[in-house]
């Protein structure tokens, strides 16, 4: 017999009601629960960083936890970032390096980057590079991301 | 043609979409009633299958089906077929062992698929696949290649008389009788393990079955929609026609997504007309470290015969390369060995020999670089080698050994991997070399920075190795161009995308060749129902084929349009110039007309049309090369080894290539950091570590290391152009460079950074920890 519980979740602004299994992975139900496909999913085990939401304005790993926990929490996905017609500064700034090749791991470096230039809006490279460490990308040798960041930073600070 | 946009850096015109969460990829695809697929996968490497039991499983809630070899009946079909043909030249042995859909009767490697379950969700099929029993017989493991060579081996294919899949000599003027001519043999065992492509994004399938409409689609993570169409449509005996192959956004492939067919390629579509139900099978990181190919190991016994002033007079070597269960690849990785085996130096006698071995491990096909780092590995270390018994600076022996520029093209007198003779088609060596011994300050370096480096005990080495690639080989790519009515482009090619950047590269050629702007040119790849012929995207060969056909096919549209521009203005082609999207006559530019209504004329809906008119502004064309074209670069880094830690500093790393005409240099510098990076990881991070029965003990990301922003350093990239002679855009393939010769270059540098130690390192990868035990291994000699 399956164990069902309600989870109610305010994802980029709208809010969400769903009965779900407990095990179901809080990347699973973004996804494939509510369509949110922008968060991907790379590794399952939390080393990646592809599936990076910002939960309750921290970036966690979704794929390390389940949809029920985040009942009564606010998700960021990089769909609430911005649009292709209105990008954020910082998808602005990483269209401008180049520091998208794949895309696949962008949606969650930008997730990471977000709250990080909150933080810190004027970053050197070693601190950038300690930022995005925990997100591994294949591509880029992550050379144009930086770039990217740095830009962005420019860009929000004027 | 006005080069307005090629040899820019045109930021890309795909990023709005991947920035914002909006491109599809596999995993992103949902239709409604679709089911969902999990393996079970063999716990062993080497193991009879003496019975299954499903019945569980099926009783499972949610289940809806689960098939094994068995249950298949008629449908089970062994060996898909062979990516790449066995050569036809004499006396090569090649013993073709293709990979089945479900293992029948034995398995050969651990994450073989056995079983396939269909469920509801994922969730209730991987419950299902703990609940199948299965009964296996464990056999004696095939796991070192030199092992299994020995008489007494297990055999991985029982029907063949030892492990023996593939054997290829190829020779180049005589060894044997120059050797004895020789002043100095450097003869080295040489060691180059297993890695793993690491795409951020797993294998994945989506296959729909429309039983009214009698048709397939098919969402796949290939290289090669087209031929995965092909052998799908001969499979499942239906017509190609019937049969829709969508590569969409692919979140980066490096080679294993080129392999025709993985069983789960074949099982998801056959499944979906069977159930006549969509199904998705998506794969998890776990399954990824087992089921999805790898490569690079080969052990090598290579001789390189020298002057005393270091001219090398030539090479010898004989290879084990490592195959894994099956060869769906033929030889193509250990021809690419052998092809880069001389680099890019003149050398008149060559003897290579190549066994091709089976091992109970996972398939080994091409993984960026495919062949090539270890070929490059092996002359550079030989050389290394023999400048420190010569005396001779590394740079210098290597300056005295580049083909001269006055010798291409150069002819080696082998084949190459598309069983083409490979030919040098043009190449400038010694400028690359000095720009990055230039860049990297190697004089100053080496007289200044390095002495008071060492005098104040610290350990930093220099590095320099140049290198060649061999790209874009044939057979061909096709693309069709076509101007809407709206006045903007579309063009349709075959090749798929992975993120190299083709929607912007190969639009910049268009808008150049028919002035429009790049923004309004728009690129569909990928999808069989939009372009049908074509092979794939690999070998570095997207710049090079696949543009030079959607060159070719441009031109052709840019003839259409002058040639009706010229009735309609009433003026001599020769007096029109396009651009902005306009025609228009130059010296009286009033009179013009626009792209979009010219459109409209070539495609009446009233009236008559002289006999022989094809509507529309379009044309298909297509491109095949003679033979491939040579890339060329050198790298060079600065190293700081910490013989206490053993961890390093890369502190500077340059790259300056050769990749003949550049489309977009923002483009082509993401590829070479990509490739370095790939290589920094084969260098000192990643190897696969297989135990004695053939599992993989570090088959996680926690366990398996990809460098991460921390351990790649920024590159300098530096540029030269010479083009390629082969086609009318010039270019060279630039996919794979960058992670060419980096374990050569690794090799060389941490050599240098360890001069107390003389350590001679001569295997790839190294890591802390390895490096660690060499030194102590060193400190006990010394």
């Amino acid at each position: 017999m399956r164990h069902l519980f309600d989870v109610g979740v305010t994802v980029n602004g709208n809010r969400y009601e769903r009965t779900v299994e407990p095990r179901l992975l809080l990347s699973d139900f973004l996804r494939h629960d509510l369509g949110l496909t922008g968060t991907h999913v790379g590794c399952e085990h939390g080393v990646c960083g592809s599936c990076t939401i910002l939960f309750d304005g921290q970036p966690v790993r979704s794929c390390l936890m389940f949809a029920v926990q985040a009942n009564g929490h606010e998700i960021l996905t990089v769909e609430g970032l911005g649009t292709p017609e209105d990008l954020h500064p910082l998808q602005e700034a990483f269209w401008e390096a180049h520091s998208v090749q794949c895309g696949f791991c962008t949606p969650g470096i930008l997730m990471t980057l977000v709250p990080f230039l909150e933080e810190n809006p004027n970053p050197n490279e070693d601190e950038i590079r300690a930022a995005i460490s925990g997100n591994l990308c294949r591509c880029t040798g992550y050379q144009h991301i930086v770039d990217g960041v740095k830009l962005a930073a420019q860009k929000m600070s004027a | 043609m006005t080069k307005k946009y090629i040899g820019k850096r045109i930021k890309r015109s795909e990023d709005p979409r991947l920035l914002t969460g909006e491109a599809l990829f596999v995993d992103d695809v949902e239709i409604p009633g679709m089911l969902h697929a999990a393996f079970l996968r063999s716990d062993y490497a080497h193991a009879y299958l003496k019975s299954i039991d499903v019945s569980a499983a099926q009783a499972r809630e949610g289940v809806v089906a689960v098939f094994t070899a068995e249950t298949m009946g008629d449908d089970w079909q062994p060996g898909p077929p062979l990516v790449s043909p066995p050569p036809t030249v004499e006396d090569v042995i090649f013993h073709s062992r293709t990979q089945v859909p479900l293992v029948k009767d034995k398995v050969r490697h651990v994450g073989e698929p056995i079983a396939i379950v269909i469920a509801e969700s994922r969730y209730i099929a991987e419950d299902a696949v703990d609940d199948i029993v299965v009964d296996l017989e464990p056999l004696d493991v095939v796991v070192d290649i030199e092992k299994a060579m020995q008489p007494d081996a297990p055999l991985v294919h029982d029907d063949l008389d030892s492990n023996l899949a593939a054997h290829i000599e190829q020779e180049k003027g005589d060894y044997a009788a120059i050797r004895e001519e020789a002043d100095l043999i450097i003869k080295r065992r040489i060691v180059i393990d297993r890695g793993a492509a690491v795409a951020m994004e797993n294998r994945g399938i989506v296959a729909q079955w429309d039983a009214k409409s009698q048709r397939l689609t098919v969402w796949d993570t290939t290289q090669a929609p087209i031929a995965i169409r092909n052998g799908l449509a001969a499979r499942l005996d239906l017509s190609e026609h019937q049969v829709r192959v969508i590569a969409p956004f692919i979140g980066g492939a490096f080679g294993p997504k080129m392999m025709m067919f993985y069983p789960e390629e074949m099982l998801i579509p056959w499944v979906s007309i069977k159930l006549d139900r969509p199904i998705k099978w998506i794969e998890d990181r776990y399954e990824n470290f087992y089921a999805t190919t790898q490569e690079r190991g080969q052990v090598h016994e290579a001789e390189m015969a020298l002057t005393l002033d270091g001219r090398i007079l030539g090479v010898s070597d004989v290879f084990l390369h490592d195959s894994g269960a099956y060869d769906p690849y033929g030889l193509t990785l250990p021809l690419n060995t052998q092809c880069h085996m001389m680099g890019p130096y003149d050398i008149a006698n060559y003897y290579s020999e190549s066994k091709v071995v089976f091992t109970n491990k996972t398939i080994v096909t091409p993984v960026r670089g495919a062949g090539r780092p270890q070929g490059i590995f092996i002359v550079e270390r030989l050389l290394d080698l023999a400048a420190k018994e010569l005396g001779i600076d590394p740079v210098e022996i290597r300056k005295r050994n580049l083909i001269p520029p006055d010798a291409f093209p150069y002819e080696h007198k082998i084949i190459d991997q598309a069983f083409a003779p490979l030919i040098f088609d043009s190449g400038n060596y010694k400028p690359v070399l000095e720009k990055a011994a230039d860049m990297i300050g190697y004089d100053r370096f080496v007289k200044d920075e390095q002495p008071r480096l060492r005098a104040e005990g610290r350990h930093v080495g220099i590095g320099i190795v140049p290198f060649i690639e061999t790209t874009g080989v044939g057979p061909y790519e096709g693309a069709r161009v076509t101007v809407e009515a709206s006045g903007k482009i579309n063009v349709a090619t075959g090749v798929g995308t992975q993120g190299q950047g083709h929607f912007t590269s190969f639009a910049q050629i268009v808008a150049d060749q028919l002035g429009v702007d790049v923004r309004d040119v728009h690129l569909v790849t990928g999808d069989t129902a939009e372009f049908h012929w074509g092979t794939g995207t690999f070998a570095s060969r997207g710049s090079v084929v696949a543009a030079n056909a959607i060159n070719a096919s441009a031109k052709l549209v840019r003839e259409k349009i002058l040639a009706l521009a010229s009735k309609v203005l009433e003026a001599p082609e020769d007096e029109l110039e396009l651009a902005d999207g306009v025609i228009r006559v130059a010296d009286v530019p009033r009179i013009s007309i626009s792209l979009g209504e010219l459109a409209m004329l070539a495609n009446p809906l009233r009236g008559a049309v002289e006999p022989g008119t094809e509507p529309g502004l379009e044309a298909t064309a297509y491109f095949g090369p003679q033979y491939g074209a040579i890339a060329f670069g050198t790298h060079a880094m600065i190293v700081e080894v910490d013989p206490q830690t053993m961890m390093i500093e890369i502190k500077r790393y340059v790259a300056v290539e050769d990749c003949g005409t550049v489309i977009n240099p923002l483009i082509v510098d993401g590829q070479i950091h990509g490739g370095v990076s790939l290589g920094i990881g084969n260098s000192y991070y990643e190897k696969l570590v297989f135990d004695e029965n053939g599992q993989l003990l570090n088959a996680s990301l926690m366990d398996y290391l990809i460098p991460t922003a921390a351990e790649v350093p920024r590159i300098e990239i530096g540029h030269e152009e010479t083009r390629s002679p082969l086609n009318p855009l010039g270019s060279k393939g630039v996919g794979e460079a960058g992670a060419i010769p980096v374990p050569a270059l690794f090799a060389q540098a941490m050599e240098n950074a360890l001069p107390e130690y003389d350590l001679e390192i001569l295997e790839a990868p190294l890591s802390p920890n390895r490096l660690f035990e060499l030194l102590r291994e060193k400190e006990r000699e010394l």
